[in-house]
Parts: C-alpha cells; structure tokens; sequence
C-alpha cells in the first residue's frame, strides 16, 4: 500500500524493509522536527529518507509489502446490526489486556465481539480460538460507537478480520482503525447488514482513485463503497504515524 | 476528496469562527481555519489512565525508541480510576507499568494509588479521570485537552477543545505534543428559561440525546449556551458536556463566564485566555429548548437515545440503583440525592450503591452539610435511609470492569444508574436492563423501587 503511493509522489525512491518479522534495535529518539508550517491540507511533502522500518508489523504494514493483498480480501461476513457499542466489540473486563504487548494482543483477538447479545448465534470467535472464521464485518449504522478504547478495532485486526464494511461509523473507532491500520473501516451506501447474512462468502476489492466494492458471492450482488476521503492517505500509508513520517513531521525509525 | 478550503487562500476577508474553530485555529498556529480542513494543532494536556496508559506508552516507545522522552513532562496528566480497587492482577499490574512510565519520564502529575487497601492512605491518588481533571486545575478555557477516554468531552464545559482519543493517537502526542484533527462543525444548542427545582443537568443531556440520537452529533461540536446554561454551576455543565459523546459528538463545549473563571481560578495559576463565537459564526444545526416545560427524563434500555419520561416509567420495577462514574459521581450529585432522600425521610427499597468519584468527592460526602438538612452530610442521611455505604473513589462499576468490581451487575437485573451508557452488557450482565437518570431519579427511583419521578418527593 505504501508502494504504491510512494511511487506516485517520488519515483527514485524505494521502499525496503516493511515486512520485517524482528524487532528493530531501539534508536536514540532525535529532536523532533516541526515543519514552520503545518500541513493544512493532506498533500503528502516529498519523504525526507529512504530507510523506514517500523519496529513492529502491524498488520498494515505486512499487508504493504504485497499491493495485491492490500487490494482485494477475500473472506466470509459476519454481519451485526446497528448502534454497535464497543463495549460489544470488546467487554470492558478485557481492557486489562494491553494492545502493544503481542502476547496480550493475540488473547485480545480471542475476545472480539464477545459482548454481542445472545440473539447472535454464530459467534466471531469460536470458544477457546483465538482467530475468527470471518474476514469481513457486516455492519450497519454508527458501528463502533461508545469508548475510545482502541482495544475495539485492535481485538477485531487481531482475531484476523481485515475489514469492516458498515453504513455509518463513530467518530473515535473509525479513527482508531484508521490510526492503527489494524481493519479497514468502509462505508457502504446501503444497508448492506440487511442483504447479507453470516457465512455469505464476499470480496472487498479497494480500487485506485478511491472506488472500492463489496462483492457478495453468495448472493450474487455487489456493492459500491463511498471512497474514503480525508482518511484515504492515513491509511494508505499504513497508519498515523507512517502518514507524520511521509509528511516530514516525524524522523523515521532508522534515521 | 473533498476540495480543502485552506484558510492562507481566503486572503483578508476573515469569515467568523465558532469557539471550538476559534480554539483549534489557535492551536494550529493558523489565523482562520473552516470545518473540515485537516490541521496539526498543539496540545496543551494530554491525559490517560490506567486501562490506556500501558497501551498509549508501549506504542510511544515502538515507535520512537525505548528511550525517548515525551514532549512536555508537565503536559501529561496520568490518572489511574478504571480497575483499581481488584484483585485483577493484570489490572493491578497496569497501574504499577503507569507508575515505572511515569517515574521514567519524570512525569509531574501522577495521582499514584499503591495501597489498595485504603484509598484515604494515598495522598496522591484522586480517582475517576475527567473529575480530578477540573479539580485539579487541568482544565482551563482555550485550550486543547485530549484524553484516552471516551468522556474528555467532560472538559468542554471549561470553554475548552476536549475530546478522546485511541492509543496510537496518544502514543503519537506523547513524542510529539500535536494530534492531526479534522475542524468540526458546530450544532448550537440554546437552553432557555428557568431550570425547575426537580430537573437536573442530567435530564437536560438526555433530552437532548433521545431529540437528535446517539450519531446524531457524529463528528460534529455540540455548543450550549442560553440563559440554562448560564445558571449551571461547573458540576452541572461538566455533566452536560460528558455525555456529548454519547450523542456521537467530537465535543462540547460552553463559554467560559464567571462562573467558570471563579472555579478555575480558584484551583491553577496558569494564564489561560478565553475564547466565544464570533456573532457571525456559522452553524449547521440550531436546537432551542425552553427548560422550563421539560420533565425528568430516562434513558430506557438499551440505548442513551431511548429516551422516555420518567414518570412515564413507574411501572417499571428495578432491583438497584447505582449513584457514581464522572457522570453523575460528583459532589453536587451526592448532595442532590441527599436532599431528595432528606426530603422523602423514608429508606430504600433495594440495595442502593455510592460511588464517589473522587477522594475530594468522598470527603465533601462526609464533611458537606447538606443544604436545608439541619446540619446534616450526605454520609448520615445516606446511613439514615438505608444505602450502601459510600464505596473506594473509581469509575467503578459504571464500565462493568474485573470480575470482583463492587456493585457490578453479574445478574440479569434491573439497575437506574446516573452513568452514561446503557447498551447491553454496559455494567457486566449482557442481559442487564440500565436505565440511566439523574441523581434525583435515581434517590427516588430507589425509595420507591421502581423507576420513580423525583417530583414524588421533592415538590
């Protein structure tokens, strides 16, 4: 994803390590730069160097490192209502569970979408699993909406799901899914929880030029996805903090 | 994407701002700045907690080296209040990851809790985050406030820009003390008319929830002001404001007054500089509502936009009342159900839990005459009508939290609660039925046993 992107803004440049299984050494952190002028507007300015490696995959990142998987995830829905909480995507008594410990993040998979009523048959994560089955979340208006917690997108990224195609979302879960890069949140232009059912086998393909469509195999229908917007670059550069490095805000990690 | 509008193009012509774009403006060091353009802005105070704060860190330090420094030691406010009272060892453990954090980063303001034993044996520790805020001066008119907790908006009634955010954005402040936000525009909510005697700040934000819904104000500034509001005292409109998130609103916000500078000033020294709307600012909703026609209102289950009147409510029969959380846990809140309770004279019918937000909140309940009660605290007539004796200051159950939280709902029952949200599973039971109040409704709802008007005993 960050191929990409980078090849359109600097064609001399290339991108080396992004998918590195190891930790990197930790670095002397270096005066912190602040451009005189901020960025009004999300006009990425030319990257300021080459060697980039974050010291931790984040699914956005390994997800770069192939442009192909970042296009197209195919996988089977979990389709939710409205007005899901995330104390439903992820109950309260699981926020002891810190995110950027990796042990702690896998067991946080484990517990996604376990606060949903008992009306929901089909579980996101069989007990005593730690991945889901489904790759694609349904859902419907204002999906995510409640806490800040972080935890909320992180347990669904962690339990293996790669998007979220929902009509509306909370202000603060879609910017933590777009901060984290750990499931792509997209807004479909229908109600698409209602013409798809759990289990349907589905595609999310992400276009160039921000057009993206669900498509349902299993009934046979597709579905236009509102591009992004201003999110579109945060994510596309596989998160907050990559997005600061392109901008020149913040050095690189190997600087 | 949408075409930016970047302000250095508008030339001379200066159009007006509303506070929140007047705040946002200032901190990005930009003379005009519209809703919907995209800005780096300073922050003035960065605060986390507990259940955040380990995550917030970890990524600080992923991403800008094991020993880096954070931007301003004395900008950071570390509150532990979620899971503090527990035997929850991981709970447990992330105050003691905070408290490393914060001695290696010489972090000035950490309300450090080890003796969980007795809150009152440390002097450091204060208890849930958006009230010790305002207590102890954090939050001051002007500024940007950021938390890693969904209820900062509480800060807004300070004439603040305040509004939560994840741990990767707060990992992202703490290196560099900017957030990237996008200029929200503003819904302006006018309260006018004599607030009635029965009617409390909390009846006014429900109201306004189940008139616009809970994504009713996604992304957007939800703005009070009238002559409602200006009557509120600042427990009041940080009531009002804390729920703003509930409405799906980036953040509330109120202008500051006397009222606001005599509490604020009362509690820091630092220079703050209030700002208002312009009188030509835009807005893009206008709601007015005349406070003196609105009754006591509920939040039925499972939504804060279900609203219904609570005398429309009394049928309803509760098991227990819940009477805490940033919400409805401050001292105003404990001396509002005192008085209704020292009105009524009469005890409770269920089990009734106290949860004071604060230790300051703990002692005002202990030491506070009650207005017109002969002299009497809140503690004695709590004791005198048969409630549970005010609890360790936390969020407590308001979130559910650890297994062994006091006063958790771990049965399927029904519990009127001056918390803030009500969806299913919200205080621990997934099929637990919330009804969210004021602190009148909730005394009364729990002498009566059954969601219960508070005009039944305080008219």
């Amino acid at each position: 994803m960050a191929a990409s992107s980078l090849r359109s803004v600097n064609p001399t440049l290339s991108r080396t390590t992004l998918a590195s299984p190891t930790i990197s050494p930790p670095f002397q952190s270096p005066f912190l730069r602040f451009p005189p002028t901020s960025t009004a507007s999300f006009n990425l300015k030319p990257l300021v160097t080459t060697r980039s490696s974050p010291s931790f995959v984040t699914r956005s990142s390994a997800a770069a490192a192939s442009p192909q998987e970042r296009k197209t995830f195919h996988g089977l829905c979990y389709v939710v209502g409205d007005n899901i909480d995330t104390d439903q995507i992820i109950p309260a008594e699981f926020l002891t569970l810190v995110p950027s410990n990796p042990d702690e993040y896998s067991k946080l998979g484990s517990h996604a979408l376990t606060g949903l009523p008992a009306s929901y048959e089909n579980r996101f994560v069989e007990p005593g699993e730690t991945k889901t089955r489904y790759s694609i979340v349904i859902g419907g208006e204002n999906f995510g909406c409640g806490s800040s917690r972080e935890h909320a997108p992180v347990c669904l990224g962690a339990a293996g799901a790669k998007a979220v195609v929902a009509q509306s979302y909370a202000r603060i879960f879609f910017r933590n899914a777009v901060a984290t890069g750990e499931v792509y949140p997209l807004d479909a232009e229908v109600r698409v929880c209602e013409e798809c059912r759990t289990g349907d086998v589905a595609t999310v393909e992400l276009r160039e030029g921000g057009e993206s469509v669900l498509v349902n195999h299993t009934t046979g229908k597709e579905y236009r996805l509102k591009a992004i917007g201003d999110a579109g670059p945060v994510i596309d550069a596989g998160g907050i903090f990559a997005y600061a490095r392109k901008a020149g805000m913040i050095p690189s990690a190997a600087a | 994407m949408a075409p930016q509008r970047s302000s250095s193009t508008s030339g001379s012509v200066k159009t007006g701002m509303t506070m929140t774009e007047k705040i946002l403006a200032k901190a990005a060091e930009k003379s005009q700045v519209v809703p919907g353009d995209n800005i780096w802005v300073n922050v003035d105070v960065l605060m986390t907690h507990d259940v955040c704060g380990p995550g917030a860190f970890g990524i600080f330090k992923r991403e800008f080296g094991e020993n880096a420094k954070v931007w301003d030691s004395e900008k950071i406010v570390v509150i532990p209040d979620h899971y503090i009272f527990t035997t929850d060892k991981r709970a447990n453990r992330n105050v003691d990851i905070m408290r490393e954090h914060c001695r290696e980063q010489n972090i000035k303001y950490f309300y450090d809790i080890t003796d969980l034993g007795d809150f009152r044996a440390n002097p450091d520790y204060k208890g849930v985050c958006h009230v010790a805020l305002a207590q102890e001066g954090h939050c001051r008119p002007g500024e940007v406030l950021l938390g890693t907790d969904s209820h900062t908006c509480t800060a807004g009634a300070f004439g603040q820009f305040a509004t939560g955010i994840g741990n990767t954005d707060a990992g992202f402040v703490l290196g560099t003390g900017k957030i990237l936000l996008k200029v929200p525009p503003t819904m302006r909510f006018i309260l006018d008319g004599e607030m009635p005697s029965y009617l409390q700040a909390k009846d006014l934000i429900l109201q306004i929830i189940g008139e616009i819904s809970v994504a009713g104000a996604t992304y957007k500034t939800m703005e009070f002001s009238g002559t409602t509001i200006e009557s509120l005292t600042m427990e009041e409109r940080m009531t009002l404001c804390n729920m703003v998130v509930e409405a799906g609103g980036k953040n509330g916000v109120i202008p500051p007054d006397a009222t606001t500078f005599n509490y604020v000033e009362n509690r820091t020294s630092v220079p703050f500089q209030p700002v208002y709307s312009d009188g030509n600012a835009s807005f893009v909703a206008d709601y007015r509502f005349d406070v003196s026609k609105l009754e006591p209102v509920v939040a039925k289950p499972h939504s804060p936009d279900n609203r219904a009147l609570a005398r429309e409510c009394k049928d309803v029969k509760i098991d227990r009342v819940y009477i805490g959380s940033c919400t409805g846990g401050k001292t105003e809140d404990f001396m509002a159900a005192a008085k209704l309770f020292h009105a009524a004279g009469k005890q409770v019918k269920v089990p009734t839990f106290l949860v004071p937000a604060t230790q300051k909140v703990w002692m005002d309940v202990y030491a506070l005459p009650v207005p017109g009660a002969g002299g009497k605290t809140c503690a004695q007539i709590f004791e005198e009508a048969g409630c549970d004796t005010p609890t360790s200051p936390s969020c407590g159950a308001c979130l559910g939290g650890p297994a062994d939280t006091y006063a958790r709902l771990n049965e399927p029952q029904v519990c009127v609660s001056t918390t803030n949200r009500n969806f299913p599973g919200r205080m621990g039971h997934k099929e637990g039925q919330i009804y969210l109040a004021s602190p009148y409704t909730a005394a009364a709802s729990a002498l009566t046993g059954h969601v219960t008007d508070p005009r039944e005993f305080l008219q």
